[in-house]
């Protein structure tokens, strides 16, 4: 099924972690999945499991986890280039790209997450 | 082996300088003190070994001097129309200020992460003004603390331990005990669970809910509906009363507020609350910057320029207009023609549409790390770690100025030397 979830993005202390170290798994692991409370993942599949979230701004495979600090129908994607490939980016005349509240569409996915390389390559 | 004591973190805007480096050799063994993010970063991570050119971006980079790398970074940003200057926030004061010159010698535009941070809160400062204090203030006095959209047990670690909530202070000898923490945000944070009082704001209704608290305070709570925001009035009542309560209250605000709808408006408004606080008792209020010197880009482009940030040299004088001169408008209008990018990464921070225009024009990336931007780069130019490898000033989160010391010698030359030489080199090119 596809869930209409509204999309936030943002640090966590892992993301930041790998600040400088963008190449690495350990940056993917930290940024590449997307955040939904039990009951709206339950809807997609399980946790760890790939989704696809598609935006009127483009799409991204993230994996799947859940957090029950979200209320129902908000996902988070940590910040970086997975979140970036969905945000919109009309800066409402202020300077600053639309990063959260995004409405997104969810679904799972077999397709596999991008490397951050791969997923660059996509905009050349 | 040699120790560092009282050393300074370069990784976030609480500029922690408590740490202890331990030294062996030009290697740093351990970084005491250092929270997982400021660790991380001293610790170090797997850098850019030499220069490196491509002519096609799909190509892969061939090692080159710095010398032709800084020879064809000139020749890019003279024969640019609208060059843009962007990143910043990794690096001291210093390469601010050579970045800046640099930028009036070619025409073109600089402008920094608060871009897609706190830029945002500059707009609001502009209409309202700033009632804010530094952290020791906050530290010594506050007895309610709110964080609006801020989540630092994941961005700013040390900041409840050292400034806000576990700190104990000469007026706050209590600690934790003695003060009051309320958390605003849309998700129930890990900041949230450890907060006395969790206001969950739907999101994208943070204006509505400081509207309601604004009227609630002037005495009109008649006027305010059952919920506002998904809050109910109720709890918005008595949030009210615990603000007035205080003798001392602070206010820390992050990205929940500059990136929902809204943006510079949220916090214009939550400025205004402040203001209205302070005819009952003392309030201050601060956004929690991201980079350790993010503020510091902030004063030196005011000093020099008379503008924070994102400011066109195209006519000859600075010109400020986010909106229309922030990077990601820039980059949105196809406009931009080439960019460098130094001690920020808008390869992995900005909306992929900014980045399709990256891959499509020449970019100078000048840093010590491959990242996206390195993805979309024709020239890389790999420097010494700021705070780390170089001396110099930086601002914390509250505006204090801090002086970081070198904890290794540098294996690559600093920033403030690859700009000089790339500015001399734009002077030769441009026949002056």
């Amino acid at each position: 099924m596809t869930l209409k979830v509204t999309l936030i993005t943002g640090r966590t202390i892992n993301q930041g972690a790998n600040l400088e170290n963008k190449t690495s798994s350990d940056y993917l692991e930290a940024t590449a999945y997307c955040e939904l409370n039990s009951k709206d993942a339950g809807f997609l599949g399980k946790p760890g499991s790939n989704v696809k979230v598609k935006s009127r701004h483009g799409e991204v495979i993230v994996k799947l986890k859940e957090n029950n600090g979200n209320p129902d129908g908000i996902a988070f994607i940590p910040m970086g280039p997975w979140a970036n490939a969905v945000i919109d980016p009309d800066t409402r005349g202020c300077g600053m790209p639309g990063f959260k509240g995004i409405p997104v569409e969810v679904e799972a996915t077999n397709d596999r997450i991008l490397l951050m390389k791969e997923l660059i390559a996509r905009y050349k | 082996m040699a120790v560092i004591t009282d050393a300074l973190c370069p990784f976030c805007g609480c500029t922690c300088d408590d740490l202890t480096i331990v030294t062996e050799g030009n290697k740093i063994i351990e970084a005491k003190h250092a929270c997982k993010l400021g660790a991380a970063k001293i610790m170090g991570h797997h850098r850019i070994k030499a220069p490196m050119m491509r002519t096609d971006k799909n190509g892969n980079f061939k090692e080159v001097s710095y010398e032709e790398a800084i020879n064809e970074t000139a020749k890019i940003l003279v024969n640019s129309k609208r060059p843009l200057l962007y990143g910043w926030a990794s690096a001291l004061c210093e390469v601010h200020k050579k970045g800046i010159l640099l930028a009036e010698e070619v025409g073109g535009i600089i402008d920094n992460t608060a871009s897609v941070c706190h830029g945002p809160s500059t707009l609001a400062v502009h209409e309202k003004g700033l009632p804010t204090s530094t952290l020791g203030q906050v530290k010594n006095r506050a007895d309610v603390v709110v964080f609006w959209g801020s989540n630092p047990v994941q961005a700013h670690p040390r900041h409840m331990g050292r400034y806000s909530v576990f700190a104990k202070g000469f007026f706050s000898d209590k600690g934790r005990r003695g003060r009051k923490i309320i958390v605003a945000d849309v998700r129930k944070t890990e900041t949230a669970n450890i907060a006395d009082e969790y206001i969950q704001v739907q999101q994208g209704s943070d204006y509505l809910v400081i509207s309601a608290l604004r009227a609630i305070l002037s005495g009109h709570a008649d006027v305010v509906p059952d919920a506002v925001g998904g809050v109910p009035k109720e709890q918005l009542v008595k949030l009210v009363d615990t603000l007035k309560a205080a003798k001392f209250g602070a206010v820390f605000f992050g990205m929940g507020l500059t990136q929902s709808q809204g943006r510079y408006k949220n916090i214009d408004n939550a400025i205004s609350l402040i203001f209205e606080l302070n005819s009952f008792t003392k309030y201050v209020i601060m956004p929690m910057r991201g980079h350790y010197n993010v503020t510091g880009f902030g004063q030196v482009c005011s000093w020099e320029t008379g503008f924070a940030t994102a400011v066109d040299f195209a006519r000859g004088v600075p010109y400020y207009n986010p909106g229309e001169t922030a990077a990601n408008d820039l980059l949105l209008r196809k406009e931009a023609d080439a960019a460098m990018i130094i001690a920020g990464d808008a390869g992995a921070h900005f909306p992929a549409n900014s980045v399709r225009h990256l891959a499509k024009i020449p970019v100078v990336q000048i840093d010590p790390y491959w990242n996206p931007t390195t993805e979309v780069a024709n020239v890389v130019i790999p420097t010494a770690i700021c705070g780390i490898e170089v001396e110099g000033t930086a601002y914390r989160m509250d505006g204090v100025s801090l002086r970081y010391r070198k904890m290794i010698e540098p294996t690559h030359p600093t920033d403030m030397e690859v700009l000089d030489r790339i500015t001399e080199r734009v002077r030769e090119i441009k026949g002056d």
